[in-house]
């Protein structure tokens, strides 16, 4: 059992009413319980993903709460952050409402939703954040539409101090990235499409850890892809600012090579970059500058991906592939066993203030149990997700959830025929 | 010898076997756009679809006077670009072309790697007549052809390519073969339309035309798409005429046989002065008249006629 910063080693935990009552070796086991017996597996907090698209209310054919949430479980995560930009956007309560219900009936992950910075995430006019942190949302974004305007943005951080709510920025000068459908360089010369530079990124990172200084917000900065966004953080971090950032599987996995062929399902935002780029990611993620990682978990339908290269959607699905990914880092020696699940679990879980990511007594009993060893194969017909947007497909990874409890309710138990 | 390829994307992936064969075949078509009665019986009963997303008049007439001459029937077929906005997938279209039983398929569309896309999905031969700024590989083709008429040897040949380079598919196509062949290429245009690591495909990059124009045996003028300006990509046509236009006092800068390219249509004034574009180093008529032949000898190949 591994709860970062508590404990690791080997140790029953008991559950009862869906939390922790107790954790230790050889535990009495009161008459009549359930027993799952994790004997050679990894019994952790289960996780949390800081950074997921789950398309209802607008894009149901994408995903739904229900399916986004059964991919959640299935992935190990049983907490999930919902992006705001969906149709309509989330940025009412009522909107947040609506998300929080359709959770509750589909009844498998814990979703907390991220309410708009902005009204429409148009970047002009603040939404009504006080009243979104009231109705349930964790955090603020207006994720794929950066706020442009930094006076707005001085403004909202400002504003999100009076409820404590971190503001999450993804990190893109749009003007500097216009047009562009991959990272800049000589690969993008070479295959004729338009490029966003890392420049892109870099200067919204700076700007943005300048308006934190400012304001004194809680800045969140999302998937972090290029070295430049690393090496600021990190003095960012050097000099005390409250900033937090994250990293995604595919920005520490692959590279832009990916894309040649036009594979739709190598187009992300931010892009895949170069090498330089992925080493480092590792390194900002080895030595702490990146706290969390967290999925994008971007589903797209099949005919939208089919379109070209250019005219496709940025996004893949990443639940269900986030933790073989994450654990290749341990085999490489980039992270320990207990700070990846760290990444995974309990960072995600202070950076929003979740009081979730842990299996100290008395917590929310979520609880992932994967077994390390199991090698599997990628086929996304087996996702749960709706989509099957994943430049993973047909890979051969290590690494395998094979049960996920929430709130001390079995959601999720790999099937025998699956193994 | 035949060419082993179902389709002609792009010239990155030709060997330089593959580029002097359809040379060769080239010049029998050529001999044949010279008769009399310009007509050949090679393609009779084949079906070439000039599938155009982009409007075209050069290249789909070429493309369709190619076809013509080698008997083969001819559909023109240029859907609206408002059909791709409204999303219909590569391979829907595809599959729609498939099913009228097009033996070749001519794709020019707007999005680089879609000639790649659609040939993925159909069984027919696909020739990419230009993907967005990736590759026009039959006018890459049909410029070697025109400048080893010329009598010019690639090996060591030095070339200059000019303009925005960025933005242009003939320079992507015509870097990869020259380079392949053995050329110098030279890349010469503002900093803003020299694309990041172009250095990488084989290239050397100017900034400084007349530097780039030292000892060199063929110049490659770009067309300046003149709606780019307001796009902070150059100041005003006037300035950028004056740095890259050329002249005839820059023609004398270059080797005294040089020859000077253009895949048309051309800016007078703009990237080239008139006095140059009608001079004899000029072979800018050669090259469409090339072009027919040089689509003649694709098509052909690619049919496997042969």
């Amino acid at each position: 059992m591994i709860d970062p910063g508590r404990f690791n080693g080997v140790a029953d935990v008991l559950i009862d009413e869906g939390r922790v009552v107790a954790v230790g070796p050889h535990l009495k086991v009161p008459a009549g319980a359930a027993k799952i017996d994790a004997t050679g597996r990894l019994v952790l907090p289960g996780f949390v993903d800081l950074h997921v698209h789950f398309r209802e209310p607008g894009f149901e054919y994408k995903e739904s709460i229900q399916s986004g949430a059964a991919a959640a479980v299935a992935g190990g995560f049983t907490s999930v952050c919902c992006m705001p930009n969906t149709n309509p956007v989330n940025d009412n309560q009522a909107i947040t409402e609506l998300m929080l219900d359709r959770a509750r009936a589909a009844g498998l992950a814990n979703v907390f939703p991220i309410g708009a910075i902005t009204k429409g995430s148009e970047g002009k006019e603040l939404a009504e954040i006080g009243d979104l942190r009231r109705a349930g949302c964790v955090a603020i974004s207006d994720d794929g539409k950066p706020v442009m305007n930094s006076l707005v943005m001085r403004r909202a951080m400002e504003y999100a101090l009076a409820f404590d709510v971190p503001v999450v920025d993804h990190c893109e000068d749009l003007h500097l990235a216009e047009g562009g459908c991959m990272n800049e360089g000589a690969i993008s010369t070479e295959l004729g499409l338009p490029g966003m530079p890392a420049a892109a990124e870099d200067v919204m990172v700076a700007r943005n850890v300048a308006l934190a200084e400012l304001t004194g917000a809680r800045l969140h900065l999302a998937h972090l892809s290029t070295e430049g966004s690393v090496r600021m953080v990190r003095e960012a971090k050097s000099r005390g600012l409250h900033v937090t950032a994250e990293a995604c599987p595919h920005h520490f996995t692959i590279t832009e090579e990916v894309v040649r062929g036009y594979n739709t399902y190598a187009k992300m935002n931010p892009p895949l970059r170069t090498w330089k780029d992925v080493q480092a990611i590792k390194e900002g993620l080895r030595d702490g500058t990146i706290d969390v990682i967290a999925t994008d978990h971007a589903p797209h339908a099949s005919q939208e991906k089919q379109l070209g290269f250019t005219e496709a959607p940025f996004g893949i699905v990443g639940l269900e592939t986030a933790l073989p990914l994450t654990f290749a880092l341990v085999d490489e020696g980039v992270l320990s066993l207990e700070s990846a699940v760290d990444k995974l679990s309990t960072a995600p879980g202070k950076v929003f203030g979740l009081a979730k990511g842990t299996l100290a007594v008395g917590a929310d009993a979520d609880v992932t149990i994967v077994d390390q060893q199991e090698q599997w194969e990628v086929d996304p017909a087996k996702f749960r997700s709706k989509s099957r947007n994943t430049p993973f497909a047909g890979w051969k990874v290590k690494g395998r959830v094979r049960t996920t409890i929430v709130g001390g309710r079995v959601v999720f138990e790999a099937g025998q025929a699956e193994g | 010898m035949s060419l082993k390829r179902k389709d002609l994307l792009s010239l990155a992936p030709l060997s330089v076997d593959e580029i002097r064969l359809i040379l060769q075949t080239a010049d029998s078509f050529k001999e044949v756009t010279g008769r009399e009665i310009k007509k050949v019986p090679a393609l009779r009963g084949r079906t070439v679809v000039n599938l155009f997303f982009e409007p075209s008049t050069r290249t789909r007439t070429s493309f369709e006077l190619a076809a013509k001459r080698l008997s083969a029937d001819v559909i023109n077929f240029s859907p609206s670009s408002s059909s791709v906005v409204k999303g219909e997938t590569l391979l829907d279209t595809a599959r729609n072309i498939e099913a009228m039983q097009a033996d070749i398929i001519v794709l020019r569309h707007p999005s680089a790697g879609a000639a790649e896309a659609l040939a993925r999905g159909v069984k027919s031969s696909v020739i990419n007549a230009g993907d967005g700024w990736h590759e026009h590989p039959t006018q890459g083709l049909l410029d070697l052809y025109t400048i080893r008429e010329r009598g010019l040897s690639f090996e060591g040949l030095r070339v200059a390519i000019v303009g925005d380079i960025a933005h242009s598919r003939v320079a992507r196509s015509n870097i990869h073969a020259l380079v392949k062949l053995g050329a110098e290429v030279r890349v010469v245009g503002p900093p803003t339309m020299i694309p990041s690591g172009v250095d990488k495909l084989g290239a050397r990059v100017y900034y400084n035309f007349d530097e780039a124009l030292r000892g060199v045996q063929v110049i490659m003028m770009l067309r300046l798409q003149l709606e780019r300006q307001g796009k902070a990509l150059f100041p005003t046509i006037r300035e950028y005429a004056r740095l890259y236009g050329l002249t005839a006092e820059r023609v004398r800068l270059a080797d005294p046989g040089v020859i000077v390219m253009h895949p048309g249509p051309i800016n007078r004034g703009v990237e080239i002065a008139p006095e140059v574009a009608d001079s004899l180093s000029s072979v800018i008529l050669d090259q469409v008249a090339n072009g027919v032949a040089v689509r003649m000898g694709i098509l052909y190949l690619l049919s496997g006629a042969n």
